[in-house]
């Protein structure tokens, strides 16, 4: 159930996007368009520019030149997106605390808020742990957490920053079946990842980011049968790309 | 019998004098703290959590004043206070409100500048989360205090210790009147340069206790606390 109107934030479009740290350049004249669809996932070795590219288009980032727009709009406040960090920060709460005040966040009225951490614990499979401290959870666990949290928000497009890395196999697995359950609703995925496997299990659309470029973008099984650039083939080669 | 003894006797026996002195000292130090608590926890958020110009040298000065020698605390309220002083016609000087406010401006800055630094780290920590959350700036303050909470329960221990242990503000704007403004420091002081080294004794007996069994509460309840929360 939407807790909101839809809100028009998609197609995301990214036109000549640069993002600079100082005399940095962490992305440079980025061009791409976040379609509704499948998951979109961006791929590429540490320090490629994914996630400066996730916050820019979660809109936490203002670009240093070029622009982003949401629905065709310039200025966007996040109402319909939400993001989980590669590293969730818990609140000194219990688990049903973190989720509840992410419900309060989003405007959900406080009659409402029992029956939808109930709903997001069970999407997350959190449900029996809903008195425990958020902070004494395991790895995966908050890594559920912060996708309930995220999820409260009812979000339209959902990023998620390398959300199974330092995962076992078995957390990673969980992940990213909640993560599928969640494309299947309807919900635009943007995730970054640099585990390969993952993005062959889950993408529907690829963008390779390389020295805070996109090298190739496109639908994902043309990428993987045929990259079309040479650090494309690297990368799915698991070549090194310096 | 020895001077430590009758000392314990003192205390143990609920000497009346004693009591009432302990009584009063709590009461001052302890309103003073919830006063402090009142105004340096939202004031430490604030200066955590905006910009503005000139920021850095309010830092600067505000834990500066955590070494605020209690005499020039002392001696700046009872000139507000005192008959030509701009609050004079309060009528408080040598009162324990007086006191009071005294050791509020001493502990003041301890509690702010210790919020602070407090809150401006859960900011730097938790800063991602509530930005994508579109968490509004007084949910922001309220979050960041309340994540704070048990780190403030010790600024609030040490500002507590500061006005229990100090001597200097009190005896200058409560005038250590018997019955009426003498506390535990400053009883301890007039009897020990009067030779009444029992009763100086068994208030320093009374006031360490209070000080360690202050500590210990603190520390339990940031465990329990801790194992709740997380």
């Amino acid at each position: 159930m939407s807790l909101h109107e839809p809100a028009p934030d998609l197609p995301i479009l990214f036109r000549e996007v640069g993002v600079l740290a100082g005399e940095v350049t962490i992305l440079d004249r980025i061009s791409i368009d976040i379609q509704p669809g499948a998951p979109t996932v961006l791929i590429g070795p540490n320090g490629s520019g994914k996630t400066t590219l996730l916050r820019a288009a979660m809109g936490l980032i203002p670009p240093s030149r070029g622009h982003i727009t949401w629905g065709g709009r310039a200025a966007s406040p996040p109402t319909r997106r939400a993001i989980v960090f590669q590293r969730p920060v818990m609140l000194r709460r219990s688990v049903a605390g973190n989720i509840g005040y992410a419900l309060a966040a989003a405007g959900v009225a406080r009659a409402e808020r029992e029956r939808r951490i109930a709903e997001l614990l069970f999407q997350v499979g959190l449900e029996g742990l809903r008195s425990r401290p958020a902070r004494r959870l395991s790895g995966g666990e908050q890594q559920r957490l912060a996708l309930a949290r995220a999820l409260a928000r009812d979000p339209a497009v959902l990023f998620l920053d390398e959300p199974t890395a330092s995962l076992d196999p078995a957390a990673t697995r969980a992940i990213e079946d909640i993560v599928r359950a969640i494309g299947a609703r309807g919900v635009k995925i943007v995730m970054a990842t640099h585990d390969l496997g993952e993005a062959r299990r889950l993408a529907g659309e690829i963008v390779l980011l390389h020295r805070g470029s996109v090298v190739e973008s496109g639908p994902a099984g043309a990428f993987f049968a045929a990259p079309a650039t040479e650090e494309g083939r690297k990368f799915i080669a698991g070549e090194l790309l310096v | 019998m020895p001077e430590n003894v009758s000392a314990l006797h003192l205390v143990l026996t609920g000497d009346p004098a004693l009591y009432a002195i302990v009584r009063l000292s709590l009461i001052v130090s302890l309103s003073a703290t919830l006063f402090a608590a009142l105004l340096g926890v939202p004031l430490g958020a604030l200066i955590a959590l905006t910009r503005f110009h000139g920021r850095e040298p309010v830092i600067v000065v505000l834990n500066a004043l955590m070494g605020l020698p209690p005499v020039v605390a002392g001696l700046a309220v009872f000139l507000m206070l005192s008959r030509s002083g701009p609050l004079g016609s309060w009528g408080l000087l040598f009162t324990p409100q007086a006191m009071v406010i005294a050791q509020a401006v001493l502990v003041t800055p301890i509690v702010a500048a210790l919020a602070r630094q407090t809150i401006e780290d859960l900011w730097v920590e938790h800063r991602d989360e509530l930005t994508a959350m579109n968490v509004g700036p007084l949910r922001r303050i309220l979050t960041l205090i309340h994540e704070a909470r048990f780190s403030l329960v010790t600024a609030l221990l040490a500002g507590f210790g500061r006005a229990a242990a100090e001597v200097g503000a009190i005896i200058i704007v409560g005038g250590n009147i018997e019955g009426f403004t003498r506390t535990m420091t400053t009883a301890i002081a007039l009897e020990t340069s009067k030779g009444d080294l029992v009763f100086a004794m068994g208030l320093g007996i009374v006031l360490m206790s209070i000080v360690i069994l202050t500590g210990a509460l603190a520390w339990g309840a940031r465990r329990a606390g801790e194992r709740v929360a997380g």
